[in-house]
């Protein structure tokens, strides 16, 4: 268990960085909280040649307000995510998420930009950010630009990050206040990645759904975003063949690899039943005002 | 070859200068390097929690960094528990006296979590306990001990008779 050789760099700014990256090409990668990839470094299954490491750089640990967007620094830890004040106020579902990322000693040092730019199916963020409507702040050799989470992820560990750019904010436009939230993870035991998980994010109005967003975590080869199933529930008072309905919605649109975690129509059925529980728990927190 | 890259840590009060592989993992740093073999190699995976350490204040499975990610900061291990003068610190009287250990593999990586759960949590219930114990996995004592362990600690502490016993 012991990584291959490489050379180490720790630059102190986002541009230093992209320079490193842009320099070794390839053969550079980006290292963060490192708990993705140097588990895999030291199962010989990733092999860069040269790490830069950020944890160098303080611009990139923090967590502020921008106009109506919370803009979340790439190398904030969970452990920060989840003391976080503004996140709790803001975007408790941030927060509710972190927790039920990995175990306590991986949060600390795990960090958001971490888990959206992996492009792992199995990373809880990034269906979570798609709920949000986040937008990725890329920076690289051509300067800086945003993605919309939505159109981040192209398949297993490919996502529309090029080669030399760093993921160096997420930028969540704030829910209004008295949304409703939930992330709801079916896991074997901690650490595990999610047998089937969903995000909700929906207002309600007089009692009835204003407007809604659902997104799935491994339950395919990206996050998805189940629009149909989400687009269905506006206007309804989440009466439960409502909920049903947006359940059966969403299970169509999964694809889910057979694992150890159970066969795909075991993990199907599972996202029906997580999408169900989502929107029952958000419903009941945006109808208390929290 | 890559080069050694210069590193300076502290290490339960003693600071610390060498010159490492960019490669070389924390754990093996303590272990080899200094000879701190308290904190333990378990899964080498980042499950089982038997590496961790305290560092900056945060606890972190020592398998799963470089020593070069280490640059900077302030470890302390199981070997920097115990009170200055030799004897057993709260916490670990407390595995102790509560029979929180049985073979005593995942003990140094218990106590060092735990130290860092009382800090963040003073006085936590059973099921804080045992979230904040979670990265840390014992095969022997099915858990019970180790939680009444960390309560007893806390009661300590806190300067109130503690509510648990042994099972």
């Amino acid at each position: 268990m012991i990584p291959g050789t490489f050379v180490y760099h720790r630059p102190g700014t986002v541009q230093e960085a992209v320079a490193l990256l842009a320099d070794h090409g390839e053969e550079a990668r980006p290292l963060a909280g490192g708990h993705s990839l140097i588990p895999m470094m030291k199962l010989r299954m990733a092999a860069p040649e040269h790490l830069v490491d950020l944890r160098g750089i303080g611009a990139l640990k923090t967590i502020a307000e921008d106009g109506g967007d919370i803009v979340i620094g790439a190398a904030v830890t969970q452990a920060q995510a989840i003391a976080s004040d503004l996140l709790a106020a803001r975007l408790p579902i941030i927060r509710g998420t972190a927790l039920q990322i990995a175990d306590p000693q991986i949060r600390y040092l795990g960090t958001l930009g971490g888990n959206v730019a992996n492009g792992d199916p199995g990373n809880d963020m990034p269906a979570v950010m798609q709920c949000l409507g986040a937008r990725y702040v890329a920076e690289g050799p051509d300067g800086v630009r945003e993605i919309p989470a939505a159109e981040f992820y192209l398949g297993p560990y490919a996502t529309a990050l090029a080669p030399a750019e760093i993921l160096t904010a997420i930028r969540v436009p704030a829910p209004p206040a008295g949304h409703g939230w939930a992330y709801e993870k079916l896991k074997r035991k901690v650490g595990d990645y999610a047998t089937a998980a969903a995000a909700v994010v929906l207002t309600l109005a007089a009692g009835k759904v204003a407007t809604c967003a659902i997104a799935l975590t491994n339950l395919g080869p990206t996050p998805l975003l189940a629009n149909a199933a989400a687009a269905g529930l506006v206007g309804s008072n989440l009466a439960p063949a409502d909920v049903k309905a947006a359940a059966d919605a969403a299970k169509a649109i999964t694809d889910p690899a057979g694992d150890g975690r159970g066969p795909p129509a075991y993990r199907r059925e599972m996202a029906g039943v997580m999408v169900a529980r989502a929107l029952t728990r958000a419903a009941q927190r945006a109808a208390n005002g929290a | 070859m890559t080069d050694q890259i210069p590193i300076s840590i502290t290490v339960n009060g003693r600071s610390v200068r060498r010159f490492v592989d960019p490669r070389l993992l924390l754990i093996h740093f303590l272990r080899e390097d200094l000879g701190l073999t308290g904190a333990h190699i378990g899964c080498e995976t980042s499950h089982c929690g038997a590496c961790t350490v305290d560092l900056d204040g945060m606890s972190v499975k020592s398998c799963t960094m470089f020593a070069a990610q280490a640059d900077g900061a302030t470890i302390t291990t199981i070997e920097g528990m115990a009170n200055p003068d030799g004897t057993l610190s709260v916490l670990q009287e407390s595995f102790r006296q509560m029979h929180g250990l049985q073979c005593g593999y995942c003990t140094p990586g218990m106590i060092m979590r735990a130290s860092v759960l009382l800090r963040e949590n003073p006085d936590p219930t059973d099921d804080e306990v045992r979230q904040g114990i979670a990265g840390n996995l014992c095969r022997c004592t099915g858990y019970q001990n180790i939680v009444k362990a960390v309560r007893h600690a806390a009661a300590v502490i806190n300067g109130r008779p503690s509510q648990e016993a042994a099972e």
